[in-house]
């Protein structure tokens, strides 16, 4: 099976500064795939070039190849607006619209083209299942999407990603700022998604990675120090670097 | 020592020095509050007792004018007014707001650094040059292209026109504020989920900063309910229902600087009156807002 | 795509809204400059006004003396109100919120109702007739809220540090105000004032029935005589004099210019200060 990923030779550059060195890295379909590191170590970095949000940055430059379903998506011709349909991206804080829960959830449908109401009804029911808060929210729909709790406004996120039919969802240390109900929700949610969605999570919490990932990327100061299966990476990491990390040396 | 007695509060000169202070700024500050109260004391003592002479009904509804009749009906201002206000925003709403876009999240440093002055001169210019602009350019041009159906140089459109230019400074520079202080995070997100630069900003962050641009607009309107200059030197004037956006209209505003200088008597105290309603309608405007901004923000 | 053309539609729209906003003002400027420089004669400028050279130069001076009195009373009450609320009042007070109120009232008031209480009060009750203190008076009150806004904000852009520094050296609240803290917000209160200015040059509806339309310089502030601007609107309605009109606004468009360069410059200075 083709790797839904591939990360070759990456070097990303922010102005002179060198933020990603030599980054090689496949990631499996429908697998939940983490990113840890100390900050500051490209973890998000990397993510972000994933659906080339990287490209807001100014003075931002990629080298290498980033291949999805073996396509560069830093060829010149790509549609980054196609790209970020399929690879959808849920951030560190809940950022819901200053709309209604529908309108959240229906955002993206209706920016890809889908105008029919019913359909829209069906996509908002679908996603809103999905992520486990459809009961919650059935009745308030046309209520803003601000008056929702913190981890209900993420999960609402989530939906709103999922809402326009990914096949890869993104996820920038999403529980970290959520308190640890609404985090283990949401733990629980992503490993459901993982059975139709390819997941990349970056995360400052190892705890999470072992709970929740198949494989664990480790990464320091921009370079990909080791990636493995997660279980391996964890008990027996093959750098010392990795070693130390993971049992609280630094970090 | 001095030291000692020196420790103790209330008794020096420098201890008196700064109670007076103290008492003097806020006897300084309540002149606004003694303002506000005077203003009003002239306004209505002298306008109220004139509208309850001419009786209520007939000075609101009658729609004549005519003084030397001593018949004060000020419906035809009241219409006037209302008419060029609404012409003003029609023009200077959607022009100032694209422009705050523009401003914001459009344009380069360079371009910004252009345009941005323009802004400001345009706020800067005296109505009665605006006036005057409006009376040897706009007006020929309507009068010219309005011919054909009868239209007048002087009018509400050219009223409308020349008002919307007025306000797009006040328009501008409140969309701006308020667009520039959307969290950027709602752009980021709407753009993750693949829509395009255009999109993002028209259909999330600008509808995030509608109560500031509402704010906005709300003070165009005061501006060009209360201007003056300008418009009577292309409005045509005239003391009678509107008959039509090409034909000239006359605001209240303008009833009062026009007939001012040699009105006498009850003549007088009706123009002081149409003062009175201007001052009324103003307070409404800003009390309707202010109950729309309540609710809204009460909404979440 | 759906999303491809309404985007290309909508930038071309906010392109096209800037454009009229600038080229509106551009054509304004470029065309009043064209017809009136020509007629900037010294005549227009000569001190004796007359019928024939419908000079420019009392109306010019009446706006400077006019200037000068209307600070010279809207400042220290503006001032002394801005210190009230920055360093004085308790924070929420019923008070403060009722002078807030009562600014922003005074602040949205169109100038032709100033004109109108100004023409009650000072020309009618205290009898003044038409005069420039009269006229003064009134945009005086017009221009307070705007200074006051701009004082009190320059006042609270000054560090708590330094009042803090002050008052620990035993300096009293007095000293501390008139020694440390206005003086670090002078450049704000300024360019207040210069805004004033501005407001003040272009004003007209406030000032045709307060300080009147005499077209010499007065002999006293007690007298008639108009301003710039006043000047410019009687030189309009009268029609007589339409080449005299294009100069006489070529120079309030310089004037105004200039005050807005010289605000803008200050407030940059501030910008960079900070």
């Amino acid at each position: 099976m083709m790797d839904k990923f591939e990360i070759k030779d990456v070097n990303l550059h922010y102005g002179a500064f060198h933020a990603l060195h030599d980054i090689n890295l496949n990631i499996a379909p429908n697998e939940i795939t983490a990113f840890i590191g100390p900050s500051g170590c490209g973890k998000s970095t990397l993510l972000k070039s994933l659906n080339r949000m990287n490209d807001l940055v100014e003075g931002c430059r990629v080298d290498g190849q980033i291949l999805l379903d073996g396509q560069d998506i830093y060829q010149k011709d790509v549609d980054v607006n196609t790209l970020r349909k399929r690879v959808g991206m849920v951030f560190q804080k809940p950022n819901p619209f200053p709309m209604s829960i529908y309108d959240n959830v229906a955002y993206g449908p209706r920016t890809h083209g889908i105008r029919n109401k019913k359909e829209l009804d069906e996509i908002v029911e679908t996603s809103l299942r999905e992520t486990a808060i459809w009961d919650e929210l059935k009745d308030r729909l046309g209520k803003s999407a601000l008056g929702l709790s913190g981890g209900q406004q993420q999960r609402l996120c989530i939906a709103r990603a999922l809402a326009v039919k990914p096949d890869v969802l993104l996820m920038d240390e999403p529980t970290s700022a959520l308190d640890p109900i609404s985090t283990s929700k949401i733990e629980d949610l992503t490993l459901q998604l993982k059975k139709d969605f390819t997941i990349v999570i970056v995360t400052h919490n190892m705890q999470q990675a072992t709970r929740i990932s198949d494989k664990t990327a480790f990464f320091l100061l921009g370079e990909l120090v080791e990636a493995d299966r997660t279980e391996k990476l964890f008990s027996m990491p093959k750098d010392k670097r990795t070693e130390d990390y993971i049992t609280g040396r630094f970090g | 020592m001095e030291n000692e007695s020196t420790l103790l509060r209330g008794s020096g000169a420098a201890a008196v020095r700064e109670s007076i202070a103290k008492y003097v700024f806020m006897l300084l500050a309540s002149m606004s509050i003694f303002l506000v109260i005077l203003i009003c004391y002239f306004l209505f003592s002298n306008g109220i007792p004139a509208i309850l002479k001419i009786g209520v009904k007939q000075f609101l509804t009658g729609t004549v004018w005519k003084p030397k009749n001593e018949i004060f009906g000020i419906l035809p201002m009241i219409v006037g007014s209302v008419y060029v206000t609404i012409g003003s925003i029609l023009v200077g709403v959607p022009i100032g707001i694209l422009t705050a876009v523009y401003l914001s999240k459009f344009c380069s440093k360079r371009i910004y650094r252009i345009i941005n002055p323009a802004v400001e001169l345009l706020a800067g210019i005296p109505s009665v040059v605006y006036g005057f602009f409006g009376l040897v350019v706009i007006v020929p041009i309507i009068a010219v292209l309005t011919r054909p159906f009868g239209g007048k140089g002087k009018s509400i459109l050219t009223a409308s026109i020349l008002l919307g230019i007025m306000i797009l400074p006040t328009i501008i520079s409140c969309a701006k504020a308020a667009i520039d202080a959307v969290p950027e995070s709602y752009y980021e997100g709407s753009l993750a989920l693949g829509a395009t630069h255009e999109r993002s900003i028209f259909h999330v962050m600008v509808p995030a900063a509608r109560s500031g641009i509402f704010a906005g607009i709300v003070l165009g309107v005061g501006r060009a309910i209360g201007e003056t200059m300008a418009v009577i030197m292309i409005a045509g004037n005239q003391p009678r229902m509107p008959k039509g956006i090409f034909q000239g209209t006359r605001t209240m505003t303008a009833n009062i600087v026009l007939e001012m200088g040699y009105a006498v008597g009850l003549h007088r105290e009706a123009l002081i009156a149409t003062g009175v309603v201007l001052f009324i309608f103003l307070l409404c405007i800003n009390l309707i807002f202010s109950f729309i901004k309540h609710r809204s923000e009460s909404k979440y | 795509m759906n999303q491809k053309t309404e985007s290309i539609l909508l930038r071309a729209l906010t392109l096209l809204a800037a454009a009229l906003t600038v080229g509106t003002l551009l054509f304004l400027i470029i065309y009043i400059l064209i017809r009136g420089i020509p007629y900037l004669k010294p005549s227009l400028f000569a001190w004796e006004y007359n019928t024939d050279n419908v000079s420019l130069m009392p109306a010019m001076i009446n706006t400077i003396v006019m200037t000068v009195l209307s600070l010279l009373i809207a400042i220290p009450m503006g001032v002394g109100s801005a210190i009230y609320l920055v360093e004085y009042a308790k924070r929420g007070s019923k008070f403060v919120e009722l002078i807030r109120l009562t600014t922003e009232t005074l602040s949205g008031i169109p100038s032709i109702i100033y004109g109108l209480f100004g023409y009650l009060l000072f020309v009618i009750q205290l009898h003044f007739g038409y005069s420039i203190l009269g006229g003064a008076l009134t945009i005086s009150i017009m221009i307070l809220p705007l200074i006051m806004r701009q004082t009190e904000e320059s006042l609270k852009a000054v560090p708590d540090l330094f009042r803090e520094g002050s008052l620990g050296l035993g300096a009293g609240k007095l000293r501390t105000i008139f020694s440390i803290v206005l003086p670090s917000a002078v450049p704000g209160i300024l360019a207040g004032i210069i805004l004033a200015i501005g407001r003040i040059v272009g004003e007209t509806a406030a000032l045709i029935y307060t300080a009147g339309t005499v077209a010499g310089i007065p002999n006293s502030i007690m007298s008639s005589g108009r301003t710039l601007a006043i000047h410019m609107y009687v030189l309009t309605n009268e029609g007589l004099y339409t080449n005299q009109s294009y100069a006489t606004a070529v120079v309030l468009l310089l004037v105004v210019t200039m005050i807005n360069a010289l605000s803008s410059m200050l407030a940059k200075k501030l910008a960079s200060k900070a």
